[in-house]
This record gives structure tokens, sequence and C-alpha cells, in this order.
């Protein structure tokens, strides 16, 4: 599945959070997006998974426009996300988030099991056996029936990269995945991104930690107040003057 | 056998309450406070009693279903607007709606206004209305598993993030909606056959209020929380009812001052309602 | 026509100073406070009690009774909201806690002074009609938007020239801002209270004085002519309250006028719908949802 944003661009009021966005992310692909605080990288996100919608240009999945698509009916083209802030079902428990997650695989099954159907039970075991699996890939198996509160920061990013691969998506949009883990943890998260992408899958990653960045992206691009400055290999942008200047001009 | 002869009617009262309590808690359990059960279970009752009373041939069972369907009918025009404001401004909506079906009844003179409808046949049996109530747990306690089950739990937790996981949000919150006024509706059928006769007053806002306490007092975290709420909350003061009089309070108040404390310490101190007692319990003795 | 305008505006007087406490702890809280009405109604009776049993006149009865409306509301906010305030559904929480004690202060009215219409003594206001441009109108009526215009314009002015009006409106815009200020949250909030509840109970009073018929559940039929006010006028907006007070008290009055009185609490209702359909951000209210 490729993504293309062209020309895209996202006012409030007079701020413009986004001005005149143009990349794509292709199958396979590992898609860094980085760039000080306040770039509107968050808000690019938003804007693909149709939380927002784009003041001009267009966001297109397979050449199919999507900017104009409710939530519901991206994710049903196969996209999937995480959020900066951690927006995990806090009540409930870490399979149950990831079973939710699955909601667009599993078939609906309310009049089966009113009839108390054997088929019924077979499918919530297979759904509850998917969840662990897919709990396994991300090292929280052993936490699958812990409240998603009672887990850690690091704990509970890895809960929602695993719900999001719930739905075995397409594209998969990952904000700030890494946030607040160790090291081993950080490495950890950068080899399943990688074998997600082998799997065929695209990746549009927003990160902060710039070494991860180097070494797991395919290619970068790079944000400042809301305008691209630069984009290609991580070398390119390594070494490009603009983005040097960007971030030495944050300080960071 | 005698304790249910002669406590019959608090048996019954705890059915239908146990049954309003559910359709309050349909809409709870995706996260919407809907207000609006008082008028739809008001469109149940005269639906069931008009029937009754100018058909008098048609057999219970579809004078049951009819004042559940209606409601029901009436649910979507009223949801597809409303569903999508937030918190506090659906509440309102819906206390606005349960006003304007009182009020219509109240002014319509083919329902006798505000004398509403009496002599209405008492086709209603004690066991009538403990299957109902066993139906509606049946049903929402095997919706707790489904994927319809897990969606609405998403959808209470976090209404925006189930969107990105392709949850229908609007459809799933407007099926709760459908379900709480058919079952509103049935209890409304079901009382309206039990105490003779229908009035306009008996569907004001603070009948809702009494659904809506008992739904919380019993807790919201299982689907029969509710119905332990109900029981809790009716069978109470008619146990307290000697002391409160003793005490020197007139029925009426001493009643409506229990639920209105009782409310207050389960949402201050038990806040996951009568339901959650027993694991908190266990908490503390293991602490 | 006239006299109409007339009888809308001393009724959207009322409204106004009802809707407008309503309105002021919404915007703080973010929490719908259903006891405002409960507080309207106590107040009423407070002033009945004061003006028939201690045989105090009624320009001490009022304040008094105000001041009463305020004191119940700082300890509703400290029995029923301040508990709440780190949750997470605070505002359905607060809600249902606000109508808990709705209830109690219902109850409590109800046992001391049972269900029927209780009335102010005769005597209580003199009883002379004045004319204005073509109308008629009683002494009653006019003192009573007197009052209801002075108390409103108080609280405007309070709320943008004072120090306490700025820490209100910081609160309002965000606590953890104001928080970081240095604003005491805690105070602040509790004053808000004392302002909305005295307001709300003077809107009791003279409801009473007005209509000379007090009960336990007279506040609820004004409860929601009340939210129809806030949501037309705007959650959490105080001009926005008085606008929309004064236009549903004419458009009440022209309604029944003109199609009769069984319509008259049906306009509340129309105009409620209405407004969150199409427009639930009201004339005055915010656009965006307020940040934590």
């Amino acid at each position: 599945m490729t993504l293309s944003l062209s020309g895209v661009s996202r006012a409030f009021g007079g701020v413009r959070a986004l001005d005149d966005a143009t990349f794509t992310v292709a199958a396979g692909e590992v898609h860094g997006l980085i760039g000080p605080n306040g770039a509107g990288k968050t808000t690019l996100l938003n804007l693909i998974s149709g939380l927002l919608q784009p003041t001009g240009g267009k966001i297109e999945l397979d050449g199919r426009r999507i900017d104009r698509l409710p939530p519901h009916r991206i994710a049903g083209l196969g996209v999937a996300r995480t959020y900066q802030n951690i927006r995990l079902f806090a009540g409930l428990s870490a399979a149950d988030n990831v079973i939710v997650g699955q909601h667009l695989r599993r078939r609906a099954s309310f009049w089966r099991r009113l009839l108390l159907l054997p088929s019924a039970r077979r499918e919530e075991a297979q759904a509850r056996a998917g969840a662990e699996a897919t709990l396994e890939r991300v090292g929280m198996r052993e936490r699958a029936r812990s409240p998603a509160f009672s887990l850690s920061y690091g704990e509970q990013r890895r809960i929602e990269i695993a719900r999001a691969l719930a739905a075995q998506p397409r594209l998969l949009l990952l904000d700030e995945p890494t946030a607040g883990m160790n090291p081993p943890e950080a490495a950890a998260v950068a080899r399943l991104v990688r074998e997600v992408a082998r799997e065929g899958r695209a990746v549009l990653l927003i990160e902060h930690n710039v070494r991860l960045v180097m070494e797991l992206c395919d290619r970068i691009t790079v944000l400042n107040f809301g305008k691209v400055i630069a984009r290609g290999t991580p070398l390119e942008v390594a070494n490009d003057p603009a983005v040097i200047a960007a971030y030495l001009g944050e300080g960071e | 056998m005698d304790l249910l002869l002669a406590y019959e009617g608090l048996f019954a009262f705890v059915g239908i309450n146990g049954l309003l309590a559910l359709s309050v808690y349909a809409t709870l359990s995706c996260g919407q406070l809907s207000l609006a059960n008082a008028g739809f279970m008001a469109i149940g009752a005269y639906t069931g009693a008009l029937i009754t009373l100018h058909s008098p041939g048609v057999p219970f069972l579809l004078v049951l279903l009819a004042a559940a369907a209606m409601p029901a009918v009436v649910a979507v025009p009223l949801g597809l607007p409303v569903l999508r404001l937030r918190g506090v401004f659906l509440a309102i909506a819906t206390v606005g709606f349960g006003e304007v079906v009182r009020l219509v009844f109240v002014n319509w003179d083919y329902t006798n206004g505000a004398l509403g409808l009496v002599a209405i046949p008492q086709r209603t049996k004690l066991w009538t209305i403990w299957l109902a109530l066993a139906v509606a747990l049946y049903l929402l306690g095997r919706l707790r598993g489904s994927r319809a089950g897990y969606a609405l739990e998403a959808i209470r937790e976090d209404e925006t993030a189930a969107s990105t996981m392709g949850i229908k949000t609007t459809a799933h919150k407007l099926l709760m909606l459908v379900l709480g006024a058919a079952l509103a509706g049935l209890a409304g059928g079901l009382e309206a056959h039990y105490t003779f006769m229908v009035a306009p007053g008996g569907y004001a806002f603070g009948r809702v209020v009494d659904m809506l306490v008992q739904a919380v007092v019993g807790g919201t975290a299982a689907f029969f929380g509710p119905v332990v709420g109900a029981a809790f909350l009716t069978v109470l003061p008619e146990l307290l009812r000697e002391a409160g009089a003793r005490l020197g309070f007139s029925p009426g108040p001493f009643r409506l001052f229990l639920n209105g404390a009782i409310l207050l310490a389960v949402i201050l101190y038990l806040p996951n309602g009568l339901v959650s007692l027993p694991r908190r319990l266990r908490r503390r003795r293991l602490a | 026509m006239g006299q109409q305008i007339l009888n809308g505006v001393f009724v959207g007087s009322i409204y106004a100073l009802f809707a407008v406490g309503y309105t002021l702890v919404f915007g703080v809280l973010d929490i719908l406070n259903l006891a405002h009405q409960a507080v309207f109604m106590l107040s009423a009776f407070a002033a009945l009690l004061l003006v028939s049993d201690a045989h105090l006149s009624l320009w001490a009865a009022l304040p008094l009774a105000v001041v009463f409306g305020g004191l119940v509301g700082i300890a509703l906010e400290r029995l029923a909201f301040r508990p709440l305030r780190g949750r997470a559904d605070s505002n359905i929480s607060g809600l249902i806690s606000s109508l808990a004690m709705a209830t109690v202060f219902e109850a409590i009215a109800l046992q001391i002074f049972g269900p029927d219409t209780s009335r102010f003594p005769q005597d209580t206001f003199p009883d002379r009609m004045i004319r204005i441009a073509g109308a008629s109108a009683s002494l009653l009526q006019l003192c009573i938007v007197g009052i209801s215009v002075v108390l409103m314009a108080l609280l405007t002015f309070l709320l943008a020239r004072t120090r306490l009006g700025r820490q209100i409106r910081a609160v309002a815009e965000s606590p953890r801002a104001a928080r970081v200020l240095g604003i005491d949250i805690d105070r602040t909030i509790a004053m808000a209270f004392f302002l909305s509840s005295a307001l709300g109970g003077a809107a009791g009073v003279l409801f009473g004085l007005a209509f000379n018929s007090i009960s336990p559940d007279v506040g609820r039929s004004v409860e929601l002519k009340g939210l129809a006010v806030i949501i037309l006028g705007g959650m959490g907006s105080v001009p926005g309250a008085v606008i929309a007070g004064f236009a549903l008290g004419i458009v009440e009055v022209f309604t029944v006028a003109h199609l009769g009185s069984s319509f008259r609490d049906a306009v509340s209702f129309a105009v409620l719908f209405l407004v969150l359909v199409a427009r639930p951000r009201g004339l005055l209210g915010p656009a965006a949802a307020r940040e934590a």
C-alpha cells in the first residue's frame, strides 16, 4: 500500500500547523518523520487517520483519496495507529485492548452467541489466541490479563503497538513509539518495526530518538514549523544544512 | 410461597425497576448519558394500554412487543442528530426529549390528557415481569464478549481511539439507544398492565432520575449491576419504612432522601457501584 | 404587543438571573450543577420563613435569603463536587452527584413544608399598578426586573473588573494554567459557587414573589427552562445567558398569546433541540471544548 500526500496543509485560524506537505510512503518502507517540537508531525498523523481534515491538498492511499473520509472508513482501508499520549483503553486488560484492535478482522458474533452456538465460542477462543500471539510479538504476553492502567509507560506503548498490529494494517502510523523506553526496550521495538515492514506493510514513524531513526528508517522527511525542509535517505538528511540549522536552532 | 404472595407487589416493582435500570445502562455501557428513557417508557406504556383498551383480543405478547417496538422506532430519528453531541449536551437533549413526550401526552385529548388512561386490565403477572427481565439480562450478558460488546467498551473508554480502529461509533451508540428504548418501553407496557393505569405524571423527569440512580448505585461495570441497584433501592425504603416513620419522616420524603443520600455515598465512595463491593472488600482484607 | 413584551421581559429577567448562575458554574468546572434548582427552591422557602415566621420585612429577608443560597452553594461544592475533582469522568459523576444533592434538598423541603404550595403573606408587597408606554405592570414586576438586572450587572462587573473575577475567568479557561499562575483554585471555585448559588437563590425568591407559589418541586420546571437558556446563550457565557434568558421569556409570552398556554413549556424544548442540533455552542458559547 502506498500513502501519498500532495500539498497537504492544515490551518487553525491564522496558524498554519502544516504547510504544503508532500511525500510518499511505500509498502515495505519504514519512513521516519522528524522535526522539532510543534513542527506539525502529530497533526500530520491526525490528518492521515481522519481525525482532522486538511484545509488544502490531498491524501491518497493507493491512488484513492482518503482525506474526506471518517476515521473508521480509513481504518477499514487498512490504516492503524498509535498515539503520542498513549490512548489505551485504561480499564481493559492488555489482551482485551488487543482484541478491540482485531475489530475489523473479526466477524460479528452476537447472534451466534445468543444461540450459544459452538462456532461463537471457537471464534472467541481464536480471538484470544490471536491477541496473545500479538502480545508475544511485543514481549507482553505474560501481562495479558493485567489492566492497562497498571502497566508501566513503556509497557503501555508496546501494548498500543500490539493493538495496532492486531488489525493487520497495510499502513502503520506510529507516534513516538519508543518515548520513555530504555535502550534495550527501544531496540526491541525497532527490530519489531523492521519485521513489520518486511511483511510488506508501510510504516510511518514519528520519533525524537534521532539515532534510532537514522538506523531504522529507509527514508526520512523532516518538518519544521509545518513545512517539509528536507527529504531523503538518513545520510542525505543528516548532512542537509537546513536540518542541522533547525535542530541546532532548537538547541536539541 | 407465602412470602411471595405477601410481597408480590414489591417483587413486581423490583422486576420493572430492574428493566428500567437496564435500559439506562444500555447507553451508559458505551459512555453515553441518555436521560430520554422516561419518555420511551411513556411511549411504550401508552402504546400497550391503547392497544389493550381498543382491541382487547390482541394477545398480550404482541401488545408487549408493540410496547417495546414503538419507542425503539422513535429512538432512531432522535438518536441520529443527538448522539453527535458530547457528554452533558447529550444528557440535556435527551432530558428535553423526555419532557416533550410528557407534554404531548398531557395535551393530547385522545389519551385523556393529564388524567391518562384507566381501567387497564391486569394482564401482567409476576412471572411475566421476571421472564422479561431474564431475557433482557441474557441479551446483555451475551453481548459482553461479542465483537459488538468489545466495541461498546472501547467507545466508552475512548471514542476517538475506537473510531480509528474501524469501529462505527455512531451505529453502535444508536444501537444501544434503540435497545434501551425497547427495554424502557417494555417496562412501561408491563407496568401499565399491572397498575391498571397510565398518566403523564408517572413519566416525568424524576422517573428517569430513579432509573439512573438505580443503575449507578448497582454499578455499571457488570451487566447485572443495574438490577442489583434496582432491587436494593426498591426494597430498602420498604424495609426502613417503619424506622423512618418512627423517626417522624413521611414515607414520600423519606424514600427520596434515601435515594439521594445513597446515590451521593455511592458516587463519592463506591463509584463503581454495589457490584464492586466484593472486590473492594477482598482487596481490603488482603492489604 | 407592548404589554406582551413587558411581560416577556419580566419573566425573562427571572430566567436570565437563574441561568446566569447555572452557566457560571459550568464555565468554571465544566460540570452541569443540577442542584442549582434546589438552591433556587430552598432560598425561596428561606425568604418565606423569614417573612412569615420571623416577621422580617421583605427588604431584609431578600438579601438574607440570597446569602443563604450562596452559603448552601459553598456547602454543595465542598460536599458534592470537590471530592470528585481529580476524576476522569468528573463531568458525569459531578452531574450525578449534584442530582443526589438536589434529591436530598428536595426531600428535606418536602418533609418540612409538605408537597402543597405555600404563599407569601398578603401584605408582603404593596399592590400597585403602573402604566408604562401604554402597557401596565405591577410595582412588584418592575421591582423584580430591576433587582434582576442590578444583580446581573453586578456579576458582570465583578467578573470583568475585579481580581476575583479575573481569577474565576482564568480557572474557567484552564485550571492548570491558573494554578501555575498561583491562583488558589479551591477558593476561587468556592467563590464561584457562592456567587452562582446566591444568584440562583435570588431568582428563587423573586420567582416565589412573582408567581406567589412556592413548593418543593418548583425548581424542576424552571430547571429545564434554565437548561434551554444556557444552551441558547452558550455554555459558560454569562452575557449569553442574560440575552437568552430575556429572549426566551419574550418568545414564551408571545407563544402563549398566539398558540395557547399548553404550548408554553414546549417553547423551551423546541429552542433547546433546535440549538443543539443546528449550533450546539449557542449564541456566545466557545467554539472548541475547554482544555485541561
